[in-house]
C-alpha cells in the first residue's frame, strides 16, 4: 500500500488546471489513487465476461480484441434503453455549476473530477460516434476517438465518483453524473474491467448472502454474539430468530451492521428496540444483506442481488419488510426495487406498525419501511421510554447520507429521533451548505472503500471531514451520527485521519442507549462499554476526587 | 496552439466569417437569398430539428424513477414538510409541475448555487479549510440573459403583426422606460449583450471553466452577442428603414415574400446571424431548453414506494436461490439450529464439518 500523506500535505489542493488540454492528458495510475483490478475468480462466480488476471498500472490491460465494438454497441444499447443518458449527453451547456460541488474535485483539484468534465469523458465518445456534428467537427465540439487511453480514463474517473448526486442537485437541467457513472461502469464491465473491492463484495453477496461472505451459520453467530453483548451490558436478553416462517416482519440490514464496529453497536440498538417492542420479526440468512454493491457495478447486478429480499419475504410468508440504516440500500429500495420486481409484491401486505397501528401509506406499494420512519412513529406515539441522559456523553452532529438525502429525502425522521434520545443542547448541525440535500459524501461509497486507494478516499472525504471539524471546534462535537452502514464503515477511517476527536455512530445505537427497560440492570455504560455521564460509579468516583 | 485558444478562436472566426458572408452577400445583391430563402430554411431546420430530437429522446424509455430529491420526503403525516420540501421533493403531480415551473421560469437549481474555496487556516492541523457560500451571480447572469432574450423575441413580433397587438406595444413601452436617448433605448437589448459578455467573461477568466469550454460553448455566445450588437447598432447608429424591414417580415409570415429595396446591409447581417442560431439550435447544447422538460431527475414525481413505476424492458435475471444456499450449507445450518426447508437425511456427514 502506498504511503498515506499527512493531512497537511493532502490539504494543499491546487485548483489550477494544467496547461495542456484535457484530451491530451492521459491518466496516471499513482498508487493510493486507484482500486485494484478484480480477481477473475469473482467474475467467474457471477458469470461476468472476460475474466483474466490483469493489474491497473499495466500498460496492456488485455482487452478483448473487439473491445471497441463492445463499448460502442453497449453505448448504443444504453442510449436506447435510458432516456436519461441521451438527454444528459445532449443538453449539458458546461456552465460549470457542478464543478466545485464534487467532493472529489474539492479534494483532489483534478479537473477531470469536475462532474462536467467527468461526464465529458463519456460524452466525447458519444459525440464522436453518435452525432453528425461530432463526426464533422471533432474536438471543437468535444468529440474524440475511442482508444485504450479513453477506457483507462473512464476506469480511473468513474471510480472517483461515488454516485452521490450532489452535482445533479445543482445542475440547472438535473444532469446526474451518478446515472452516467453507473452506465459507464456497466460498459467497463462488458469488456472485463471491474474493481476488486466492489466485485468481491458482489460475488460474495451473490453466492452466500452478504458482502462479507458470511455463511448462514456464521451470520447467525455474529448476530447472536451481539445479542449476548446486549445482555451483558443491559441485562436484557435480546434473542433473535432466523429464517422463521410466519413472522410478521422480515428485517433486512446491511452486513456492515453485524460485521464491524461501530456498525455492530447500531445492530445492538435494533435488537434492543425490537425486544422492547416484542416485535414479531425475523432475520434471514439468505436475504442477509440490505446493501447492494451490485447496483454499483450494473443495473442488472443490482437486480440480481436485490431480488433475494422479496424472494425471501415470499418464502417466509412475512407481512412486510423493515429495513435498517443504510444509504445506497435505501436509494435502491426507494427508486429501483419494485420496478425491478415488476409489480407490487402481492404476497406482502401494506405495512402497518403493530405497535402504533400507523399505516405507512408512503410505502404501500413497496411494502418496506425504513427503521427511522418506524422509530420516529414509535416515539411520536409515546411508545418508547427513553432516558436521553444516557447519551449525555455524546455531542452529536448528523451526516445526511448522500443516497438517502438525494435519492429519497429522509431528513426529518432521524433528526426527530435524535432530538428525543439526546439531552437538549447536544445536537449541532454542520453548516447549511454541507447538510441535508447539499450533504457531502463520505468519499468512499459506491464500492471504492478499499485500502489501496486510501489517499483518494481521504481526499474525497475532505469536504465532509472539514465540516465535521468546524462543529467539533465550535461546539465540541464528539460524535458524527448517520443512518448508513457504509458511512459507519468509511467515516471512522476518514475522521481518524482528519478529525480524530470525533467518533461515528448510528442513530439506532443512540436509541439503544436511551431505551429504558423495566427489568434492566443498572446502566453504567453505553453499548460501547463507555462510562455514562452522571450514572452509577462515575459519580462516586468524582466525589472521591 | 493550446486547447483554449484553438476553441475560442475557432468560434470567433466562425462568427466573424458568418458576418462577412452576409455582408458580402448583400453587397453582391443576394437580398433574396439572405432575406427570404435562408430565413425559411433556418426556420424549417429549427422546428424540424427540435421535433426530431424530442422524438428521438422520447423513443428511449425512462426505466427507473430517479428524481433528485431535494427536500423532506412524504412519509409520516405529522412530520414537518414545508412548501419548499413539497416542491423540491414532490410526491404528487401538481407539485412536480410546480417544481418544473420553478426550474423553467426561475432556474431553481441554479439559484441553489454555492461557491467553495479553500482558505488558509493556520489554527487547524491540516492548515486549511474549505468554505462554501451562496453564490447567485451565475443565476443572475443566466436569468438576465434568458429573460432579456425572451423580451426581445416578443418585442420583435411587432414586425410580424399588423396591427400590432396591444401587449407587444405595451411590452415595448415598458422595455423602453429609461428614456434618456432618442430613439428610446430598450433595456432588454443592453441587458442581453451585457449578460452575454458576463457569461463569456466568466468562461474566459475562470481557469477551470476555460479548461472545459469548447468552441461549441463560445460559438453561441459570440453569435448571440453578435445578434444583440448588430440589433443595437441598427437601432441607434446605422439606422435602417423600419418600414421596409416590416414589409419584409410581414411578407415572410404571410408567405408572400417581398424584398423591399433600401434596407441596410447591417440588417441582413443581423438576420443572418439569427438564422444561423435557429439552424444551429437542434444540433447543439442549445437543446438544453427542450431537454430540461424531459430531464428525469426533475420531471418525475417522487412517489416510488407508493405508485409502481414500470420499466418496459425489465427482464428476468439469474439470481442465487434460497434452495441453492440451503443445499450447500444444510448440515451446518442444521447444526446451528437454523430452520430448514429440507431436513438433512442422515447425520453421518457431521464429521465433515470443518
Amino acid at each position: 500500500m502506498a504511503k498515506l500523506p499527512t493531512p497537511a500535505e493532502l490539504a494543499k489542493v491546487s485548483y489550477s488546471p494544467p496547461a495542456k488540454g484535457w484530451m491530451e492528458i492521459k491518466p496516471d495510475f499513482r498508487p493510493g489513487q486507484y482500486v485494484n483490478a478484480a480477481d477473475p475468480k469473482w467474475m467467474e462466480w457471477i458469470d461476468y465476461p472476460y475474466p483474466r488476471k490483469w493489474s491497473v498500472p499495466d500498460e496492456d490491460w488485455q482487452l478483448p480484441s473487439n473491445w471497441k465494438e463492445i463499448i460502442l454497441e453497449g453505448m448504443e444499447d444504453r442510449l436506447n434503453r435510458f432516456r436519461s443518458l441521451k438527454i444528459f449527453f445532449d443538453i449539458c451547456v458546461r456552465c460549470g455549476a457542478c464543478a466545485d460541488k464534487c467532493h472529489f474535485f474539492l479534494g483532489t483539484g483534478d479537473p477531470k473530477n469536475m462532474p462536467v468534465l467527468r461526464a465529458e469523458l463519456l460524452r466525447s465518445v458519444y459525440k464522436r460516434y453518435f452525432t453528425r456534428i461530432g463526426k464533422a467537427l471533432g474536438d471543437l465540439v468535444g468529440a474524440r476517438d475511442l482508444d485504450e487511453s479513453v477506457i483507462k480514463e473512464w476506469f480511473y474517473y468513474l471510480h472517483q465518483c461515488t454516485i452521490c448526486r450532489r452535482c445533479s442537485l445543482f445542475c440547472p437541467y438535473g444532469i446526474d453524473m451518478a446515472e452516467m457513472t453507473l452506465l459507464g461502469r456497466e460498459m467497463l464491465a462488458s469488456i472485463g474491467l471491474n474493481i476488486d473491492w466492489a466485485l468481491a463484495s458482489v460475488a460474495q453477496c451473490y453466492d452466500k448472502g452478504s458482502h462479507i461472505g458470511a455463511t448462514p451459520q456464521a451470520f447467525k453467530d455474529m448476530i447472536d454474539f451481539l445479542a449476548e453483548e446486549n445482555e451483558r451490558i443491559t441485562g436484557i436478553s435480546t434473542p433473535v430468530s432466523y429464517n422463521r416462517k410466519g413472522a410478521e416482519i422480515l428485517f433486512v440490514t446491511p452486513s456492515g451492521d453485524y460485521f464491524a464496529d461501530p456498525g455492530t453497536f447500531t445492530l445492538m440498538g435494533y435488537l434492543l428496540l425490537f425486544k422492547y417492542l416484542d416485535l414479531d420479526y425475523t432475520f434471514s440468512t439468505y436475504a442477509a444483506e440490505g446493501g447492494n454493491f451490485g447496483w454499483f457495478v450494473s443495473h442488472e447486478m443490482g437486480k440480481r442481488l436485490n431480488t433475494k429480499i422479496y424472494e425471501e419475504a415470499k418464502r417466509l410468508k412475512v407481512k412486510w419488510i423493515l429495513g435498517g440504516e443504510c444509504g445506497h440500500m435505501w436509494r435502491v429500495c426507494n427508486q429501483y426495487m419494485t420496478t425491478w420486481w415488476g409489480e407490487s409484491p402481492t404476497f406482502l401486505e401494506e405495512p402497518v406498525s403493530p405497535i402504533t397501528g400507523t399505516k405507512f401509506e408512503n410505502a404501500k406499494v413497496h411494502k418496506m419501511v425504513h427503521i427511522s420512519e418506524f422509530t420516529a412513529d414509535l416515539i411520536k406515539h409515546g411508545k418508547l421510554k427513553l432516558d436521553p441522559q444516557r447519551n449525555a456523553h455524546i455531542k452529536l452532529t448528523f451526516h445526511d447520507s448522500c443516497n438517502t438525502a438525494r435519492g429519497m429525502g429522509i431528513f426529518e425522521e432521524p433528526r426527530y429521533i435524535i432530538n428525543n434520545v439526546l439531552p437538549e443542547g447536544h445536537f449541532f448541525e454542520m453548516p447549511p451548505n454541507t447538510i441535508r440535500e447539499k450533504t457531502f459524501c463520505c468519499g468512499s461509497s459506491s464500492g471504492i472503500n478499499a485500502n489501496e486507494n486510501m489517499e483518494a478516499r481521504m481526499q474525497g472525504g475532505f469536504p465532509r471531514a472539514n465540516a465535521v471539524r468546524y462543529v467539533h471546534e465550535k461546539y465540541g462535537v464528539n460524535h458524527l451520527g448517520c443512518i448508513c452502514a457504509l458511512d459507519r464503515a468509511t467515516l471512522p477511517t476518514l475522521l481518524q485521519y482528519w478529525v480524530p476527536e470525533v467518533d461515528v455512530t448510528g442513530i439506532t445505537e443512540l436509541v439503544g442507549n436511551a431505551l429504558v427497560f423495566e427489568d434492566e440492570i443498572e446502566r453504567t455504560t453505553d453499548l460501547r462499554d463507555r462510562d455514562l455521564v452522571g450514572f452509577g460509579e462515575e459519580e462516586g468516583a468524582e466525589e472521591e476526587e | 496552439m493550446d486547447f483554449f485558444k484553438r476553441n475560442i478562436l475557432a468560434a470567433l472566426i466562425a462568427v466573424l466569417g458568418l458576418i462577412a458572408v452576409a455582408y458580402v452577400g448583400v453587397k453582391g445583391n443576394l437580398q433574396l437569398l439572405f432575406g427570404v430563402v435562408i430565413p425559411y430554411m433556418a426556420l424549417l431546420i429549427f422546428f424540424e430539428g427540435i421535433i426530431y430530437r424530442v422524438i428521438k429522446w422520447a423513443r428511449s424509455p425512462v426505466p427507473f424513477r430517479i428524481p433528485t430529491t431535494a427536500g423532506q420526503q412524504e412519509s409520516l403525516p405529522w412530520l414537518k414538510r414545508t412548501l419548499a420540501d413539497k416542491l423540491d421533493n414532490p410526491s404528487t403531480f401538481p407539485f412536480t409541475l410546480g417544481r418544473m415551473a420553478l426550474e423553467v421560469l426561475a432556474f431553481r437549481s441554479l439559484f441553489r448555487n454555492t461557491r467553495s474555496e479553500l482558505i488558509e487556516a493556520p489554527q487547524r492541523p491540516e492548515g486549511a479549510k474549505l468554505v462554501h457560500w451562496s453564490y447567485k451571480w451565475l443565476w443572475l447572469g443566466a436569468i438576465a440573459f434568458h429573460y432579456a432574450f425572451l423580451v426581445i423575441v416578443i418585442r420583435h413580433l411587432r414586425f410580424f403583426t399588423e396591427p400590432v397587438p396591444h401587449f407587444i406595444s405595451l411590452l415595448g413601452e415598458v422595455d423602453g422606460f429609461v428614456q434618456f436617448f432618442i430613439p428610446t433605448v430598450y433595456v432588454s437589448g443592453v441587458v442581453l449583450v451585457l449578460a452575454g459578455l458576463y457569461l463569456l467573461g466568466r468562461r474566459i477568466t475562470n481557469p477551470n471553466l476555460r479548461y472545459i469550454s469548447l468552441a461549441s460553448d463560445y460559438f453561441p455566445l459570440f453569435l448571440i452577442i453578435g445578434i444583440g450588437t448588430t440589433g443595437i447598432l441598427m437601432r441607434y447608429v446605422y439606422r435602417v428603414d423600419i418600414q421596409a424591414v416590416k414589409q419584409l417580415a410581414l411578407g415572410l409570415v404571410t408567405l408572400h415574400p417581398v424584398v423591399p429595396a433600401g434596407i441596410g446591409a447591417i440588417f441582413y447581417v443581423h438576420l443572418f446571424l439569427v438564422c444561423v442560431l435557429l439552424a444551429y439550435f437542434p444540433f447543439s447544447k442549445l437543446l438544453h431548453a427542450p431537454g430540461l422538460f424531459m430531464s428525469p431527475t426533475r420531471n418525475m414525481t417522487s412517489n416510488n414506494r407508493k405508485v409502481l413505476h414500470v420499466n418496459p424492458w425489465n427482464y428476468p435475471v439469474k439470481f442465487h436461490t434460497y434452495m441453492e444456499l440451503e443445499d450447500r450449507y444444510r448440515e451446518a445450518m442444521y447444526e446451528a439450529g437454523l430452520p430448514l426447508e429440507i431436513e438433512p437425511e442422515t447425520m453421518e456427514t457431521e464429521g465433515e464439518e470443518e
